[in-house]
C-alpha cells in the first residue's frame, strides 16, 4: 500500500480516468475491495459488506461510466447503515434490527443507483444515529485508521473511516447534530451537511426527524458537489424535502474567495478547544485572508443554550420515532405473556444504553406537565439560534469555526460521562437547529498527528457559496496527509 | 436545581423493561441532563415564538392517486411470527 | 324501560351527552400513502412501508383527503383554519405501525360549527367543538380459546386499514337524551352521505362514535362525572347504550353514589355497559407537533371553490321538500334525510307523480319493504324503479287499480322482477267497475253467505265490510270496493 491506489483518488480523478477508458470501475471496485480485505479487520468500518454485488454492479454499470454522463457511475459507494436499502439487510447499528431485511431503497441511494452509482456495503455507526464516537454500535465500535487507538467520531464513524481508510472513495452519512462533519474531521475527510430538506429524507431511518439530514463524505469539495449534484432536489416521498431543482453543483467553484466576508465565530474560539484545534484553524482562517477575503469576528450568542435545546428536541423526536421497535411488524422480539410484556422485553434487550438513555430523556420531556418547560422551550431556543444566524448573516457571506473541539479520542475515553461525550458536537449542533448547510475541510494535524476539521457554514441554501469557499480553502490548504495505516 | 424522576413510569410509558442497575443510572443520569437542559429557560421567553421545523415551506399534499402496495409476503417476510397472511402477537391485555 | 323513565328522570336529572364520530374517508387511497383504501381485501395486501410503518418511511397527505374534511367542516359551518397543524399521539398498541397515530391537536382543520337535530318536531342546535384529520388503526382479531380479549391467547394484526384517512367530529356537551343523540348522528350520517365523503356505513366500522355521558340534579349547571362509552356499532346501540348508562348513573346518584370517571364497553347482547380495565396510569399522548409534516396551509380561494360545490344538505333538501311538494315533517324527514331516497322522490316526481302520494308510497308501502329486505333505496329503484311508482300512481288515479289492487301490483313487481303492466295483465288487477260483472260476484256472495245477510238485514250494518270483503276476495282485488259497496247495499235492500 502506498496511498495512491486506485481508491485512494478522488472521485473527480476517477471519473475523467473511467471517461478516459483508462480504467473500468470493476478495477476500482477491486482496488476498495482488496483494501477492506486488508485493512477492515482492524477499523472495522462495515457492518455489512456487498461484494458479490459491487462486482456485478461494476461490469453492469461499465458502459454508462465510460459515457460520463452521470458524475456518480461507475465509482463505488458505502453506505451508513441507517440509510434503507433494499434487500439488503439494515440495522443502524442495533440489536433490535439485526435481521431487518428493508423493502424499499431510501431516495438518496435510489438516485445514485439510477447514475450508475456501486454500493461496496453499509457502514458501522452508533446505534440509531446516537453517538458521537461510534462506541454505541451494537456490532462494536469502528477504529480510526489516524490512529486505531481512538474513535473515528460518530454517528457516521463507520463512513467517515471507510473514506480516510480508501475502503472507499466515497460515503453517505447522516447529521442530526453534527454525525457527518464530526467524524469527517476526525477522520481527516471532507464532510457536508446540506441545508435541511435539501437531500429527502425517505429512507433515512429517523433519529430526530426535524433535524435529520443526508450527508455526504468525500476526499474533496469537488467530490462533494459532484455527490450533492445527484442527491440534491425535490422528493414527492418526502414532505420536507425541499421545492429546489436538482442543479450542477460543481458549476460554483470557481476557487475565488475575493471580497467575500467571512465571520469567525468568537464562541468557539474559546476555552474547551484543544490548543491544536485552535490554531489549525486560526492558520487556515488567515490563509483565506491571504485569498483575498474580508475576515471579521462574529458573535452567535445563544450558541451555548444550543446544545441543551438540542438534548430536549432530539430525544424528544426519538422517543416517538423509535416507537415503532416493537417486536410486532419487524425486528428483534423476545417472548412475553402479553403483547405489553413482549414489547418492554424486546425493546429492554433490543436497544443499547445511550438509545435507551434517550428515549427515556424524550418520553419524560414530552409528558404530561413537562411539554412546556422542556419541549416547547427548547422549541423557543430554536427561533433564538435561527435569529442568530440571520444576524450573522446580514454582516457575513459564510461562518467558519473548528468543526469539534477537539481531534480523535481514545476509544473508552468518555463512554462514562454522556455529558461530556454531548461536548463534542457543541459547534455543529446550531447549524441542525438553524437547518443551514455546513461543511467541515481537514486543515491540518494536531501535535498528536491527528487531522483537525474545521467548519464553514451559509445560509439557507448556500450551498454554492459553501462549497466555493470550501474548495478555494482546501486548494489553498493542500492538506495531503494519508493516514499511516493506508501508507503502510 | 436536580430533577426527580419517576422513572418506573417513564419506563412504562415508552415500553422499556430496565434493570435494577439500568434504573439506578438512568435516574442520576437523567437528573443531571435534564438540569442542563433546563438552562433553555433562561432565554427562551414569551415573547420568542417556537419553532418546529426551521425551515418553512409550505404544504405538500399528494394526488388521491394509488401507487402498488407490497403484498403479503413481502409485507410479512420481517414479520417475528405470523399465522398466515396475519401478523401475530401474544394476547392484548391492555386498553389501548 | 327507558320509554317509561324518560319523562320521569327529566324532571329530576339532566343528561349531558358529547359524542365523537369517527368517519372513514372514501378516499381512493389512504391518508399518507398511495395504498388503496378499501374494505374487505385479504390481510396484508394493501400495504406499503408507509403503513406499515417501517423505518425510515415518510407521511405525505392526501389531497382528496383534505378535501374532504373542508367539505365537512363547511357542511357542518365550521370555521376552516388557514393554518392548521398534524401533531403525534404517542401510544403503543399492536394495531399501530409506528405506536403514534398522526392525528391534530390544538390547531385542528375545522373548529366550531352546529348541527341541528329534531326530536318531536322540535329543532336543538348542537355545537360542533371542531373537526380534525387523523388515520385509521390496523385491524386485531383476538384468537384463542374464548375470543373474548381478556382471556384470547394471541391476536392477530391486518394493516390494510392502517392510514386510512379518518375524521373526528366533535360535539359540545350539548345533547339532553339518548333520542337527541340519535338524532344527532342520524343527521350527520345523513350529512356525510350527502357530501359523498363517506360510506357512512357503521356495520363496517366506517362511521364509529364514542359517548361522554353524564347527569346533574336538573337546573344544575355544573357538569357531573363523565362516563366515556365505547363500542356503540350502530345507530340502535348508540341510543340504547345511553339510556342504559343515564338510568345507571341515575340510580347511582339517587342512591348517594357517585359515578366514577371512566371508560365503559357496551355489550350489544345483554344492552349494558361495563368498565374497561384501565391500567392506574392515566393515558399520557406525549402529543407534539408532527415534524414529517409541515404546518397545512390552505388558499381560501380553494376553500371557496369547495364550498361552492356543496350539495344541497338534508335539511335544507326536507324544507324544500315540505315547501315545493306539501310534505307532511316526518315524510320530509323520511324522504329528505336520505340522498337515494331523495333522489327517487324527485324522479318520481319528475315524471308527473303528485309529490304527497309519491311520499305517502315511501314511507309506507317502499319503507315497509326496505324495513323488511333490509334493502336500501338504490337496491330498490332496480327492482321497482321511481319510473314505476309513477306508473303505478296514474293508474291508481285514473281508477284502472284500486288502493288494494295497487299494493298487490307493488308486491308481484318486487317479487317477480316482473314489468308493473304485465304484472297487471296477467293478475287480472285491473279495477272492475264493470256492473255485470260486478253483479255476478256480489249476488254469489250473498247466496254463500245467508248469515251474513240475515245479520246485515237485521240492522248490523258493520257486517257489509266482511261482505265487501268476500267480493273483493272473488275478484282477487280487482274490484273497486266503492262500486262493490254500493251494489251490495241496494241488492241487499231488495226483498
Amino acid at each position: 500500500m502506498s496511498g495512491d491506489e486506485l481508491c485512494d483518488l478522488t472521485a473527480t480523478e476517477l471519473r475523467s480516468r473511467l471517461v478516459e477508458g483508462e480504467i473500468s470501475p470493476s478495477e476500482i471496485v477491486e482496488s476498495c475491495l482488496h483494501r477492506i480485505e486488508v485493512l477492515d479487520g482492524q477499523v472495522r468500518a462495515f457492518l455489512t459488506p456487498t461484494p458479490d454485488l459491487a462486482r456485478e454492479r461494476a461490469r453492469a454499470v461499465a458502459e454508462l461510466a465510460r459515457a460520463g454522463t452521470s458524475p456518480v457511475a461507475g465509482i463505488p459507494i458505502a453506505l451508513k447503515d441507517v440509510l434503507t436499502t433494499r434487500g439488503i439487510r439494515t440495522t443502524c447499528g442495533s440489536r433490535i434490527l439485526e435481521t431487518y431485511v428493508p423493502p424499499y431503497d431510501c431516495t438518496a441511494w435510489a438516485r445514485l443507483s439510477a447514475g450508475g452509482s456501486i454500493l461496496l456495503g453499509k457502514t458501522n455507526c452508533d446505534e440509531f444515529a446516537m453517538g458521537s464516537s461510534n462506541e454505541n454500535s451494537a456490532f462494536g465500535p469502528v477504529h480510526n485508521p489516524w490512529n486505531l487507538d481512538t474513535v473515528p467520531g460518530g454517528s457516521s464513524g463507520g463512513s467517515a473511516a471507510a473514506v480516510a481508510a480508501g475502503e472507499a472513495v466515497w460515503a453517505l452519512g447522516t447529521d442530526t447534530g453534527g454525525s457527518v462533519r464530526q467524524p469527517a474531521a476526525l477522520c481527516g475527510v471532507v464532510g457536508l451537511k446540506p441545508t435541511y430538506g435539501l437531500i429527502s429524507r425517505y429512507g433515512l431511518i429517523a433519529f430526530a426527524s426535524s433535524l435529520d439530514t443526508v450527508g455526504t463524505f468525500t476526499r474533496s469539495v469537488r467530490d462533494a458537489a459532484m455527490l450533492l449534484s445527484v442527491l440534491g432536489g425535490r422528493d414527492p416521498m418526502d414532505a420536507t424535502s425541499l421545492d429546489q431543482p436538482a442543479r450542477d453543483y460543481t458549476a460554483s467553484l470557481s476557487g475565488e474567495v475575493r471580497g467575500l466576508r467571512v465571520g469567525v465565530v468568537r464562541e468557539a474560539l474559546g476555552e474547551g478547544v484543544e490548543p491544536g484545534v485552535r490554531s489549525g484553524v486560526r492558520s487556515a482562517i488567515d490563509r483565506l485572508e491571504g485569498l483575498g477575503a474580508t475576515v471579521g469576528e462574529v458573535s452567535l450568542p445563544h450558541a451555548d443554550y444550543a446544545l441543551s435545546a438540542y438534548y430536549l428536541i432530539a430525544p424528544s423526536e426519538c422517543s416517538s420515532n423509535l416507537a415503532r421497535y416493537d417486536g410486532v411488524r419487524y425486528g428483534l422480539r423476545v417472548p412475553g405473556e402479553d403483547s405489553m410484556q413482549m414489547m418492554m422485553r424486546t425493546r429492554g434487550a433490543g436497544f443499547g444504553p445511550e438509545v435507551k438513555r434517550r428515549i427515556m430523556l424524550g418520553t419524560y420531556a414530552l409528558s404530561a406537565g413537562y411539554y412546556e418547560a422542556y419541549y416547547g422551550q427548547a422549541q423557543k431556543v430554536r427561533t433564538l439560534i435561527i435569529r442568530d444566524y440571520e444576524r450573522a448573516f446580514a454582516s457575513f457571506d459564510v461562518l467558519v469555526s473548528p468543526t469539534s473541539p477537539t481531534t480523535a479520542f481514545r476509544i473508552g475515553e468518555r463512554t462514562d460521562d454522556p455529558l461530556a461525550m454531548y461536548l463534542s458536537d457543541v459547534f455543529t449542533i446550531p447549524a441542525n437547529l438553524a437547518g443551514v448547510p455546513a461543511i467541515s475541510i481537514p486543515c491540518g494535524l494536531d501535535e498528536k498527528g491527528l487531522p483537525v476539521g474545521l467548519q464553514l457554514t451559509a445560509p439557507v441554501l448556500g450551498e454554492e457559496l459553501l462549497l466555493r469557499v470550501a474548495d478555494a480553502l482546501e486548494h489553498e490548504l493542500a492538506f495531503d496527509a494519508v493516514p499511516g495505516l493506508v501508507r503502510g | 436545581m436536580p430533577v426527580d424522576i419517576d422513572i418506573d413510569h417513564v419506563a412504562r410509558l415508552a415500553r422499556l423493561e430496565l434493570s435494577d442497575e439500568e434504573r439506578e443510572r438512568l435516574r442520576a443520569q437523567l437528573s443531571l441532563i435534564l438540569e442542563h437542559a433546563a438552562k433553555v429557560s433562561e432565554v427562551a421567553t414569551a415573547d420568542v415564538p417556537p419553532t418546529a421545523s426551521a425551515i418553512p415551506r409550505p404544504t405538500v399534499l399528494r394526488p388521491d392517486v394509488p401507487t402498488p402496495s407490497m403484498g403479503p409476503e413481502e409485507a410479512l417476510a420481517n414479520a417475528p411470527d405470523r399465522e398466515d397472511d396475519r401478523f401475530r402477537v401474544p394476547r392484548i391485555v391492555e386498553v389501548e | 324501560m327507558a320509554g317509561a323513565s324518560t319523562t320521569a328522570v327529566a324532571q329530576e336529572f339532566e343528561t349531558v351527552i358529547g359524542l365523537e364520530c369517527h368517519v372513514e374517508l372514501s378516499t381512493t387511497t389512504k391518508m399518507f400513502c398511495g395504498c388503496r383504501n378499501e374494505f374487505g381485501a385479504p390481510p396484508n395486501t394493501n400495504v406499503c412501508p408507509v403503513c406499515l410503518g417501517h423505518p425510515g418511511s415518510l407521511p405525505v397527505p392526501n389531497e382528496r383527503a383534505i378535501e374532504y374534511i373542508v367539505r365537512i367542516g363547511l357542511a357542518l359551518g365550521c370555521d376552516i383554519a388557514p393554518r392548521s397543524l398534524f401533531h403525534r399521539k404517542n401510544y403503543f398498541y399492536p394495531d399501530m405501525p409506528k405506536n403514534f397515530q398522526i392525528s391534530q391537536y390544538d390547531l385542528p382543520v375545522c373548529v366550531g360549527g352546529h348541527l341541528d337535530v329534531e326530536v318531536d318536531e322540535h329543532v336543538r342546535r348542537i355545537g360542533i367543538t371542531r373537526v380534525h384529520m387523523e388515520e385509521d388503526t390496523g385491524k386485531t382479531t383476538h384468537a384463542g380459546v374464548t375470543g373474548r380479549i381478556g382471556q384470547a391467547e394471541y391476536a392477530l394484526v391486518d394493516y390494510n386499514r392502517a392510514g386510512v384517512p379518518l375524521v373526528e367530529v366533535v360535539s359540545e356537551p350539548d345533547i339532553r337524551s339518548p333520542e337527541e343523540a340519535r338524532a344527532y348522528l342520524t343527521e350527520l350520517r345523513a350529512i356525510l352521505e350527502a357530501l359523498g365523503v363517506s360510506d357512512v356505513r357503521m356495520e363496517e366500522g366506517s362511521l364509529r362514535c364514542d359517548a361522554n355521558v353524564s347527569v346533574r340534579p336538573a337546573g344544575s349547571h355544573e357538569l357531573g362525572v363523565k362516563v366515556e362509552i365505547k363500542n356503540l356499532n350502530s345507530i340502535r346501540s348508540l341510543e340504547r347504550a345511553l339510556s342504559h348508562e343515564r338510568d345507571r348513573q341515575v340510580e347511582l346518584l339517587r342512591a348517594g353514589g357517585r359515578p366514577v370517571q371512566e371508560t365503559r364497553h357496551f355489550d350489544e347482547e345483554t344492552g349494558t355497559t361495563h368498565p374497561l380495565r384501565s391500567k392506574e396510569e392515566a393515558f399520557d399522548y406525549r402529543y407534539f407537533p408532527e415534524p414529517d409534516l409541515p404546518p397545512l396551509e390552505l388558499d381560501p380561494a380553494w376553500i371557496e371553490a369547495i364550498r361552492a360545490t356543496l350539495p344541497e344538505l338534508p335539511a335544507a333538501r326536507r324544507d324544500r321538500l315540505r315547501r315545493e311538494h306539501g310534505l307532511r315533517p316526518e315524510q320530509a324527514s323520511i324522504v329528505g334525510s336520505d340522498a337515494r331516497a331523495a333522489e327517487y322522490f324527485e324522479r318520481a316526481v319528475a315524471l308527473g307523480a303528485p309529490g304527497p302520494a309519491v311520499a305517502r308510497w315511501m314511507t309506507q308501502d317502499l319503507a315497509a319493504y326496505l324495513n323488511r329486505t333490509g334493502e336500501g333505496w338504490e337496491e330498490l329503484a332496480k327492482r321497482f324503479s321511481p319510473e314505476a311508482l309513477a306508473d303505478l300512481l296514474r293508474r291508481s288515479e285514473e281508477g284502472e287499480l284500486s288502493s288494494t289492487g295497487a299494493k298487490a301490483a307493488f308486491e308481484l313487481v318486487v317479487e317477480t322482477g316482473r314489468p308493473l303492466g304485465e304484472v297487471i295483465e296477467e293478475r287480472g288487477l285491473r279495477q272492475v267497475s264493470d256492473t255485470s260483472q260486478l253483479e255476478a260476484w256480489v249476488d254469489e256472495v250473498i247466496a254463500e253467505n245467508p248469515r251474513l245477510v240475515e245479520q246485515f238485514r237485521g240492522g248490523k250494518e258493520g257486517v257489509l265490510n266482511a261482505l265487501v270483503g268476500q267480493v273483493m276476495k272473488r275478484s282477487a282485488g280487482s274490484a273497486n270496493p266503492q262500486a262493490v259497496s254500493e251494489l251490495l247495499r241496494s241488492r241487499l235492500a231488495e226483498p
